[in-house]
């Protein structure tokens, strides 16, 4: 497909969307779907159908809306209206307040809330608005136009300058810049290179690169062309996991309709670029998401890690130059080459630029997923945004960086959300999972809790991941039981210290991370359990035998 | 291959050494001693045991030499206050995980592990010990599988793999729970794809693998073989 044949097949879709007059959209992403949205969707193109009103208005599965907590969504469009908790015995109200042109009071969320008004949406523009299952509705709004104007006007170096340019950095976690991360690769001399997108997103209570894959699929293959044209790669690989199933398949359908309309495959668009995608599943490990493991799993080997250097540029999949990007940062890419790199840098702050998207979690009103600038606040995000706390309870702590982050305290919410500042705070930007915690959660059992799961998924390659971290869950164990004394709390200590310094990757490295925040700021909290109390009146088995 | 001559400093002293060469083997041939237990001359390195950990000058982490190949004018500390308590910890760490009662074992006094704890001048474990009850595999006719004394170091399923070129050995599971098996998880008596050439045995650090018939103290590894080998594969 050409770049004409791209406008038209854009201009036709257009005018065929204009011919309705209205739309409905149905949330078809895996949380509205587990609350019923797709019976809903039946029942609204049913009702449609039975009145004679296809001509006049029709149905679309569309992705994420965002308010995961008001599921399932439906959006009656051109005017906006958003409905909440819709089941399938209310399509005849809706249909009918179509007719009248009124919204229906009843499941009327407003759509002038802080978690609307507040957000930025640079990675999710298309969430909620596009069929990610068609690609001309993708198309149609203004999709692989950045990957055909890279082709056809811009060298690589043109695209590697104006990534560099966007400041850009990774949105896995680490946030090593993206422009410079394609600049190595694009140096290597390797003949044959590989573009793999990390989309093994493992962390307790996130849900960003799930959201994205689920919603507009076709915009992660595009920034991955673009980053195989800009590296100089042929092939590429999707890293998913088999958790996934409703992303898997949607990436897939994505993947068959690209190569049919000549946007991946042999010669894209009538140029000498060439670029081949292809899904690979993960089996449920969490060290997948590890850039070394994930290569090894791909290759079809144990998924382990291996120390660094050589990084993935230099030596990755069976050797050769690999550039490895999480779903968001690719996300991101369409966008910074169609407005530029310069417009993209202007959002943020000085060394965090963008958006991000994060996953809403836990204790507060508006559960679900947003997208923000970096440098809003913690706060913001929680009592704007999220709503705050349910009423009734206060406010805790808030875990950024799931089981590689730590928690964050009421006095630092007003800490601007970028990589230093996080980081400065004893956790870390990590993928965007921000789970919201009220008092009644014990910040030891917290701690517990992610070091059981980082026992789980230690490898058990290197010692002091594979038996440390086994030795910090029967230490905190043991202090919520209240069987411990001082000593404990020093072999935290001792043993996330090691953990850091000394383990392979960056499971091991961070995995002391949750101890470590909840001991700095509530301390008090381990104190007690020695006593044989419990803070947060959580546990039961406090009290000292 | 990127083998120019490089000049270093290992512990203040200069040393001259090739680039495809690691701290690890350029601090050997130096006598500089700095321990290691998953690294075995002639297998690829893993970087599994993190005891070979050093510090070089410039770098934000301690890096493990084994696999850390020589920079010109790199500048390396091999023993310092902060090493040695990290050693220490980690050897602890390997004798609290399964069942290391020296006095019992096969492989007393000609052990890595005990060797080590005693030039690292490790006076006792702080950490509970955690005593596993594993299985000891005996279905093979000439050798010993004793899990209770393993430490994952996969020197067994290097050998098997990159030498004898059978691959029986690899690792089940994850964290603590890893266990080396053979073949499918079966009996090694039953693998079918096992050679009993006895190299594993001999590469092992401890008694976790060893021949039948050796009692206490008895079952001291032969390694002479693996540099002939690997000598004969890559110069021949």
């Amino acid at each position: 497909m050409t770049l004409d044949e791209l406008e038209r097949l854009a201009a036709e879709e257009r005018a065929a969307q204009r011919k309705t007059a209205c739309w409905l959209h149905v949330c078809t992403a895996a949380s509205c779907l587990s609350a019923g949205a797709a019976e809903v969707k039946q029942a609204l193109e049913q009702e449609l159908a039975e009145r004679g009103m296809l001509n006049f208005c029709k149905v679309k599965g569309v992705g994420c809306m965002g308010l995961c907590s008001a599921g399932p969504l439906v959006a009656a469009q051109p005017e906006g209206f958003l409905y909440g908790r819709v089941t399938p015995d209310d399509a005849p109200d809706i249909t009918r307040s179509l007719v009248e042109g009124r919204p229906l009071r009843r499941l009327a969320v407003p759509g002038d809330l802080p978690f609307f008004r507040r957000q930025f949406k640079i990675v999710l523009e298309n969430a909620g608005r596009v069929d990610p299952e068609r690609l001309e509705d993708y198309v149609a709004a203004g999709g692989y136009a950045s990957l055909l104007k890279v082709l056809n006007e811009m060298t690589p170096q043109d695209v590697i300058r104006e990534v560099t340019a966007s400041g850009l950095r990774g949105r896995g976690g680490a946030g090593y810049p993206t422009g410079l991360k394609w600049s190595t690769v694009a140096k290597s001399q390797d003949r044959e290179k590989y573009v793999v997108c990390n989309a093994d997103e493992g962390d307790p209570g996130a849900f960003m690169d799930r959201a994205v894959l689920e919603s507009d699929p076709h915009r992660v293959l595009e920034g991955m062309a673009i980053a195989a044209y800009a590296t100089g790669a042929r092939h590429g690989y999707i890293y998913v996991r088999a958790e996934y199933p409703l992303a898997v398949a949607r990436l897939r359908a994505a993947i068959r309709q690209a190569e049919r309309a000549g946007l991946l495959g042999n010669r894209i668009a009538g140029t000498p670029f060439s670029f081949h995608v292809e899904v690979r599943l993960g089996a449920g490990a969490f060290v997948c998401g590890e850039e070394t493991a994930l290569m090894a799993s791909i290759e079809g080997r144990r998924g382990t890690p291996r120390p660094r250097p050589p990084y993935p540029a230099e030596s990755g999949l069976w050797g050769h130059s690999t550039l490895i990007n999480n779903v968001e940062t690719l996300a991101n890419v369409p966008v910074i080459l169609r407005e530029g790199g310069e417009w993209y840098a202007r959002i943020g702050t000085p060394n965090s630029k963008g958006t991000k998207v994060f996953a809403l979690a836990g204790r507060v009103l508006h559960t679900g997923l947003i997208e923000v600038p970096m440098g809003i606040s913690l706060r913001e995000i929680i009592f704007e945004i999220g709503g705050g706390v349910p009423e009734g309870r206060r406010f805790k702590a808030v875990q950024t960086g799931g089981p590689s982050g730590g928690c964050i305290p009421e006095e630092y919410l007003d800490t601007p959300v970028d990589y230093e500042s996080l980081s400065a705070l004893g956790s870390m930007m990590g993928s965007g999972g921000l789970i919201v915690m009220d008092d009644s959660t014990c910040m030891v059992d917290l701690a517990r809790f992610f070091l059981e799961f980082s026992k789980g998924e230690s490898c058990g390659k290197c010692v002091p991941c594979r038996v440390g971290t086994a030795h910090l869950y029967d230490l905190l164990d043991r202090i919520l039981r209240g069987e411990s004394d001082g000593a404990a709390l020093a072999m935290l200590e001792e043993l996330s210290d090691l953990l850091r310094h000394t383990s392979l990757c960056g499971l091991g490295q961070s995995a002391p991370n949750p101890v470590l925040s909840t001991l700095r700021h509530f301390r008090h909290e381990y104190e007690a359990h020695l006593e044989g109390r419990c803070v947060a009146g959580a546990c039961r088995t406090g009290e000292r035998r | 291959m990127n083998a120019g001559i490089k000049t270093l400093r290992i512990d203040g002293r200069d040393v001259g050494a090739r680039g495809d060469q690691t701290i690890l083997q350029v601090a050997r041939e130096n006598g500089i001693f700095i321990p290691s237990l998953c690294y075995l001359e002639g297998l690829s390195p893993v970087g599994a045991c993190r005891l070979c950990l050093v510090e070089v000058k410039g770098a934000a982490r301690l890096l493990p030499s084994c696999v850390t190949r020589v920079e010109e004018g790199m500048e390396v500390t091999t023993r310092s206050e902060r090493l040695d308590r990290y050693r220490r910890m980690i050897l602890e760490l390997l004798f609290s995980e399964r069942n290391h009662i020296c006095s019992v074992c096969v492989s007393n006094g000609h052990c890595e592990l005990q060797g080590l704890a005693e030039k690292l001048q490790l006076t006792h474990v702080h950490f509970p010990y955690r005593y596993p009850r594993l299985p000891v595999d005996a279905s093979h006719p000439r050798f010993v599988a004793d899990h209770n004394r393993c430490i994952l170091c996969t020197r067994c399923v290097r050998v098997c793999d990159e030498i004898e070129g059978a691959h029986t050995w690899d690792v089940m599971g994850r964290g603590i729970e890893a266990r080396i098996i053979t073949d499918l998880n079966q009996p090694w008596g039953e693998s079918e794809s096992c050679t009993s050439c006895g190299k594993c045995v001999h590469v092992c650090p401890t008694g976790a693998l060893s021949e039948k018939g050796r009692s206490v103290a008895e079952m001291a590894k032969r390694r002479q073989f693996l540099p002939y080998l690997t000598m004969m594969r890559t110069q021949r």
